[in-house]
């Protein structure tokens, strides 16, 4: 944890033109300490949280959102997390839980350093602490906002409630759930820059605290922590579209209103309207 | 419990100047930040063409990692290092890309129905927007803040790795000793600060919408 450290106060730090000097030599990017290695840490440590956040907070928005019940708790529980402040979380859980776990297993492509398990659990749970709010507060209000008759419809076709939850609320919800997701990935991909104050951990955030240790290096300093914040920004913004793209291909499009139903009229052969018909579905 | 107290007692005047800080940087920030993203948001508002490009930027300053925009600032603003008004002007940017969207949705929810009735009395539309529009979208615009408040004070504990004092140096204090109280005692306080500060900002929302309390009452 020596990586806390205070920056000496200074305004010879380089100037950021050096930045880009920083992103364009290849050197920084490949090798087995480059980018594209923290790079792929950063996105292992976003993906565990982020899936594991799914599973805790998607059933139970959907049950809340169903039942109506805890809907007082749900917000509480969200208003509440946002206020943890995740990097005294960090620190606390590897000073406090990590010496307790004894785990010193090494999961191949995810956490290849013996010993880097007990570090990892903790700042996964900071970063699934973190993502869950948005998931679970955007499936809450996706579920109540359904159309009460869509509601209304599903029972009288005589859906159990289960039914009712995965073939009619959970569809409708999904555009709200898949921005809650959207919104969580996005804060743990910035947030999962503090992994790099427990130790075997890396990701890119690891630029940022060894940078701010030498941060007048016109190498390693400054321009490496602006250099790769650059990168979490970028791999920010992919990651947005990309699952917005996935978003376009899991919400049905007769909810998310891609497809055009324009009503075309249905004429029988004397001119007189039968019907409408909906084209394009 | 009796620890964290002693610690507390020990390190009084420290802690005081820490929470003073952080009480300013974040209620500094949620002021600019605001008065910043109601022109933004009311133009998102009022001209559609302009509420894709505003809401994409405030997203785009929304995934730049607080550390990182912490450091960036020292060489865009030529402050030094440890200037606090580094941070204070990192938050208002994150303040301001969550609230256009918060702004220009809130101003644009207020039904049509509504803008007619103002019209048909005769507001003008400078006065519409200000007697009719900003009101009712009081509670939108609110939720939004209360948001971005809670998420300013925990953020703020982030600036200490850049060696601003505030209540996050006691993270950094319990992280170089052995003991956990600092750290325990710093999350207390940035979560009790947080809430305060959502407190605050209802309180404020049902001062400014007492028509809210009049219809629940019917």
């Amino acid at each position: 944890m020596s990586a806390l450290a205070f920056l000496a106060d200074g305004n010879s730090i380089p100037p950021l033109s050096q930045v880009s000097v920083w992103l364009n030599d290849p050197e920084n990017w490949t090798g087995p300490n480059g980018l594209l290695v923290h790079l792929r840490q950063h996105v292992i440590y976003t993906v565990v949280a982020v899936v594991i956040a799914i599973i805790i907070a998607l059933p139970i928005g959907l049950l809340v959102g169903h039942t109506g019940r805890g809907a007082f708790l749900v917000g509480g529980l969200a208003n509440g997390l946002r206020a943890v402040p995740s990097l005294g979380l960090v620190v606390l859980l590897v000073v406090w839980l990590s010496p307790k776990i004894h785990l010193l297993q090494t999961v191949p492509g995810v956490v290849d350093h013996r010993g880097a398990l007990p570090y990892l659990i903790p700042v996964e749970i900071v970063l699934v602490l973190l993502a869950i709010p948005p998931i679970l507060t955007n499936t809450y209000a996706g579920v109540q906002n359904v159309d009460p008759a869509a509601r209304d419809a599903a029972k009288g076709m005589g859906m159990t409630g289960f039914q009712l939850v995965r073939k009619v609320e959970l569809p409708c919800a999904l555009p709200l759930i898949m921005s809650g997701v959207r919104s969580s990935v996005l804060q743990v991909i910035a947030t999962a820059t503090i992994a790099a104050f427990a130790p075997f951990l890396g990701g890119l955030g690891q630029y940022i605290i060894n940078g701010a240790q030498v941060i007048n290096d016109p190498h390693n300093g400054y321009p490496a922590m602006v250099g790769a914040g650059l990168v979490v920004a970028a791999l920010a913004l992919v990651a947005e579209l990309s699952l917005i793209l996935v978003q376009r291909y899991v919400v049905s499009p007769g909810i998310s209103g891609r497809f055009k139903t324009s009503k075309s009229t249905v004429r029988a052969p004397d001119g007189s309207v039968v019907g409408t018909e909906l084209a394009g579905v | 419990m009796s620890e964290l107290w002693q610690y507390f007692r020990d390190n009084q005047s420290d802690i005081a100047q820490w929470t003073w800080t952080t009480v300013w940087l974040a209620g500094g920030s949620l002021v600019a930040g605001l008065i910043v993203a109601l022109p933004l948001g009311w133009v998102a508002s009022r001209y559609k063409w302009s509420y894709p490009p505003f809401v994409t930027l405030a997203g785009l300053i929304y995934t730049i990692p607080s550390l990182v925009l912490f450091v960036t600032m020292p060489g865009l603003l030529g402050t030094k290092v440890l200037d606090p008004v580094n941070i204070l002007v990192a938050l208002t940017a994150y303040t301001v890309a969550l609230l256009v969207r918060v702004v220009a949705d809130g101003l644009a929810s207020v039904s049509n129905d509504t803008l007619a009735a103002a019209a048909a009395m005769g507001y003008t539309g400078r006065q519409r927007l200000f007697a009719v529009q900003f009101p009712i979208s009081i509670p939108v615009i609110g939720a939004g803040l209360r948001v971005a408040a809670v998420s300013n004070v925990s953020l703020i504990s982030v600036a200490s790795l850049v060696g601003v004092q505030q209540l996050g140096a006691l993270f950094v204090r319990g992280s170089q000793g052995v003991t956990l109280v600092p750290i325990v005692l710093g999350v207390i306080i940035i979560m009790l600060l947080a809430f305060a500060f959502d407190a605050v900002i209802l309180l404020g929302i049902r001062l400014m919408t007492p028509w809210q309390r009049a219809v629940r009452a019917r």
